[in-house]
């Protein structure tokens, strides 16, 4: 194999699973060592400046860190990073006097977002303090998008969300909100010099089956029935209440009927319980408050009597698969089953549209009528609009929409400016010694057993009383310091220098999880298989140094490396070293 | 600050045929100087009894005074083990031995504590072929007492300070050899692929296995000059030839080219192959791997792998006519088999 190139910073950046798993690429371990210290407002602020919603994230992130963490490849849980994220938020003092000026002076660049949500907010956040003057514009009556219309209180109060679209719409956006755009014609005639569309996917599915027309009165799209509660046009539903679907929306659809005087609300979904689309977690939430699931029930009719909705047929299926691993339903044969119910929420997914868009204002559609977006700059074919969040590519989540709306604001901030949008700006990195003393770590490298620690639920009864009352309890200040502990520190790389090592093998005789080998040089598939430990993990990089006096190379699986740092404290020459590994996502207003 | 070894090990760590990883077999975390060759020594033992799949609670492991006899506390944690006074390691391994022949045992020791103040001891051990391994950790000081020439360092090995030492080193695996050690062989702490093998080998070798391990001192020794060094002993190491040893109910694989291999079947039915890269080595006669050791010197090379092995050791139980049984197992009625027993001896005198 080729030595490892350790100067570019994508080698190290994924050595940090959960930072490169996250669209947003938060700094994890840099923020989980302040709360460790107790510095809330450091750790708050590290988050702030990169997924921009903390405590809102803190609650409904999708985590995809979490599945990556190396904690999960060595015991059974990876860290409660989403969590430890809202103890941050929650243990904050007041942060007001940290976020960015304003200059009073504005740069003369005008800017439109259409749709208050993630990313348009992320545009703004990032924009404001370089200078722009920013209007935008949505339907609803505040900020927030699907944050607020979509997520109910309940896993989202309002205060948070309140407070964390504040800071940004404090900077000076100027917003429009009842304001519905119809014509991105009409925006683009005001004279802006860029539009960001950050609209979402704001349709919902609807399922035809017989029966849908007649019981209207009592079926209802999930999402817009959420935004009817969360805006208070919703108060009641009936007792008997039936959620199609399996993903996050139909969790919180059941979850608010719970809520609003449903007394027996089922989950019924098409596929196997092992495909629902919903967070693991969310799912074992709605089951804790007592609600169903029903798997491998496709819905045949909505059934009508007298010209009211009393119920729905379901036909029994069972999943096969193709040799492509292509799923297919087969009906068993069963006899249909009836669910008698009062309400149905269709929550089967939901889609983009831009009726608004002309289709002649030189924005190109493309497959699935979707506008054709950079995959980089996020620029249309337009070179004036920009589109972020599920309106460029679809449904998927609010750090998706946080990485993506930072992303067009450095486009537009290059293309406001005249510059080429495709010349990005390189990520800010720094690499620093945690060196001390012989067995000193400016970290904390003690690794400690604790097992994930689980974060404190209301009692279901009283949850259920009250939608707005929060379920989930955060951690308090002495199990979030327990499970702080139990990050590995990723980010404090081991960084090897080949002219120091003398060879003396105590680094791999140390190494508690054999991660390092001194060795002849292989190719790649065969060296992972002649390592002290098979390296089987191919996602994982092998760390391989240039050749060292006796022709053989240091070969290191990153795979279940602890960052332990004991291969350092045994190097008698400091060929080893700690470094801590800092990588920031570059933002508008970066030098390039 | 660390000093402590985190619990958890690679998920995907070998098993060996007692279901135990190497994890089962490691100590206690070393305090030796980081890059200490006794602690990769350490570790070549640990793997070495892992491989062998030893029960532990079947192993003592003996040490004197020094850097090297503190070792056995960061090895075989499951292990019995005696730390004696200076030099005396090889006493308390034979009354050990006496008591329990059924363990196995290993010794460990420095040159400080086997080439001077335990070189009685020493010898007398390998005379009397007790059946043991006896590793002599040798990095030619005393690092304890920060580095002063020990009695194994060469005739012109400079120290740290660049002083030249006066006087001539003691070879141990020569010295072995003449004092009639069934089993004779010197490595390098830095080539765990030859190491290990010849520690399975001396483990299984039933009498006395003797191995002279250099082991750089990283703090005191490692300087330019040095014989002793890292750097000078990877330069200067020229291996008798590749030693594998073969458990038995394990199917030789390897092919070996006749006339530079030789072959050794142990009594439980292991195999010791070398593969000769001197076909002038012949394993079973001393005098041939003399000659061997000191031609090396003479080109100031030193010579590494197994260097003799009896085919046919006798052990000091054999030598003294032992009962098979553990002594400490005998009770009264064995040791006291009363009255008529004494009248019989004492008739078979009249």
């Amino acid at each position: 194999m080729k030595p490892t190139d350790n100067a570019n910073p994508e080698y190290y950046h994924k050595v940090v699973d959960c930072q490169y798993a996250c669209p947003a690429h938060t700094p994890v371990p840099e923020y989980i060592r302040m709360i460790a210290a107790g510095r809330y407002e450091d750790a708050y602020m590290i988050n702030w400046e990169s997924n921009v919603f903390p405590g809102v994230l803190g609650r409904t992130c999708d985590r995809p860190c979490e599945p990556a963490c190396r904690r999960g490849r060595i015991e059974e849980q990876p860290v409660a990073i989403c969590r430890l994220k809202r103890v941050a938020a929650d243990f904050k003092t007041d942060v007001s006097h940290r976020m960015p000026k304003i200059p009073s002076k504005k740069n003369g660049k005008r800017i439109a977002c259409v749709g208050g949500g993630p990313a348009a907010l992320t545009v703004c956040r990032d924009l404001m303090p370089l200078g722009y003057h920013i209007d935008l514009y949505d339907a609803q009556n505040a900020g927030g998008g699907f944050m607020r219309s979509q997520i109910p209180s309940f896993r989202l109060p309002e205060t948070v969300l309140n407070e964390e679209v504040g800071y940004i719409l404090n900077m000076g956006v100027v917003t429009h909100f009842d304001t519905y755009i119809d014509s991105l014609k009409g925006v683009l005639d005001k004279g802006y010099d860029a539009v960001f569309v950050g609209t979402g996917a704001p349709r919902g599915r609807d399922l035809n089956a017989p029966g849908r027309q007649e019981g209207a009165a009592n079926i209802h799209i999930g999402i817009d029935w959420l935004a009817s509660v969360a805006f208070g046009h919703v108060e009641k539903i009936g007792k008997k209440v039936i959620v199609l679907g399996g993903g996050n929306t139909a969790m919180d659809c059941c979850r608010t009927s719970m809520r609003l005087g449903g007394e027996s609300v089922s989950v019924v979904v098409r596929s196997p319980r092992s495909e629902m689309k919903a967070s693991p977690w969310e799912i074992e939430d709605a089951e804790r408050e007592g609600i169903p699931m029903f798997e491998n029930h496709v819905p045949v009719e909505f059934v009508i009597e007298d010209g009211k909705l009393v119920g729905m047929k379901f036909e029994k299926v069972k999943a096969s698969y193709d040799s492509n691993g292509k799923r297919s339903l087969i009906p068993t044969g069963e006899d249909h089953i009836f669910f008698p119910c009062d309400d149905v929420l269709i929550a089967v997914g939901q889609e983009n549209s831009f009726p608004w868009i002309e289709r002649d204002v030189g924005v190109d559609f493309g497959k699935w009528d979707m506008p054709a977006v950079d995959e980089v700059t996020y620029q249309s074919s337009n070179p004036k609009v920009f589109f972020g969040g599920d309106a460029a590519f679809g449904p998927k989540n609010v750090i998706t929409a946080v990485a993506q709306g930072h992303q067009a604001a450095v486009s537009i901030d290059l293309f406001c400016r005249g510059d080429d949008v495709h010349k990005r700006p390189a990520p800010g990195v720094t690499t620093v010694s945690q060196k001390m003393g012989v067995h000193e770590w400016s970290y904390d490298s003690k690794i400690e057993d604790d097992k994930r620690y689980k974060v404190p639920h209301a009692e279901v009864k009283i949850a259920l009383t009250d939608r707005k009352l929060e379920v989930e309890l955060g951690f308090d200040v002495e199990t979030a310091l327990k499970e702080a502990h139990r990050c590995l520190n990723c980010d404090v790389q081991t960084v090897f220098t080949e002219s120091r090592c003398i060879e003396c093998d105590a680094c791999a005789d140390i190494c508690p999880t054999e991660c390092i080998t001194f060795i002849n040089n292989d190719e790649e598939p065969a060296l992972r298989t002649k390592l002290r430990a098979p390296a089987n993990n191919l996602t994982q990089d092998l760390y391989v140094s240039r050749d060292l006096p006796t022709k053989r190379v240091l070969v290191k699986d990153e795979d279940v490396c602890l960052h332990c740092g004991l291969c350092a404290e045994r190097c008698p020459t400091s060929a080893w070293d700690m470094q801590k590994f800092l990588y920031q996502v570059s933002k508008a207003g970066s030098i390039q | 600050m660390t000093y402590l070894r985190p619990n958890f090990r690679h998920p995907d760590l070998p098993t060996n045929e007692l279901g135990y990883t190497k994890k089962n077999y490691e100590g206690s975390l070393s305090t030796l100087c980081a890059g200490c060759g006794h602690d990769s020594i350490s570790a070549a033992i640990v793997q070495a009894c892992f491989e062998l799949s030893i029960e532990p609670h079947k192993v003592a492991k003996l040490s004197g005074i020094g850097c090297s006899s503190k070792t056995p506390t960061y090895f075989l944690g499951n292990s019995h083990g005696f730390n004696s006074v200076h030099g005396r390691m090889p006493s308390v391994v034979t009354g050990a031995n006496m008591a329990n022949r059924d363990l196995i045992y290993i010794g460990v020791s420095g040159d400080g504590d086997t080439a001077s103040i335990g070189m009685g001891q020493f010898v007398h051990a390998v005379r009397r072929s007790l059946n043991m391994t006896y590793i002599v950790e040798n990095n030619g000081c005393y690092g304890l007492t920060k580095g002063q020439d020990s009695a194994t360092a060469d005739v012109g090995s400079k120290s740290k300070k660049g002083d030249a030492n006066p006087f001539e080193g003691i070879d141990l695996a020569a010295l072995a050899l003449q004092l009639g050690a069934s089993f004779v062989a010197r490595s390098f702490s830095g080539d765990k692929e030859q190491l290990i093998p010849l520690l399975k080998a001396a483990i299984k070798h039933p009498g006395f296995a003797f191995i002279d391990v250099i082991s750089p001192c990283v703090t005191f020794n490692n300087n330019p000059g040095s014989t002793k060094s890292y750097e000078f002993v990877r330069d200067h190491l020229q291996a008798t030839g590749t030693v594998d040893f073969v458990p038995m109910r394990k199917e030789i694989t390897t092919s070996y080219s006749a006339g530079t291999s030789q072959e050794v079947t142990l009594h439980d039915g292991s195999v010791i192959h070398l593969h000769k890269i001197d076909d002038k080595l012949d394993i079973h006669n001393r005098r041939s791997a003399l000659d061997l050791i000191q031609e090396y010197k003479s080109e100031s090379k030193i010579l590494t792998g197994l260097l003799y092995m009896d085919k046919e050791p006798t052990d000091l139980h054999e030598t003294i006519g032992t009962v098979h049984k553990p002594l400490r197992s005998l009770q009264e009625k064995e040791l006291c088999p009363g009255n008529n027993v004494l009248q019989n001896i004492n008739a078979s005198f009249r």
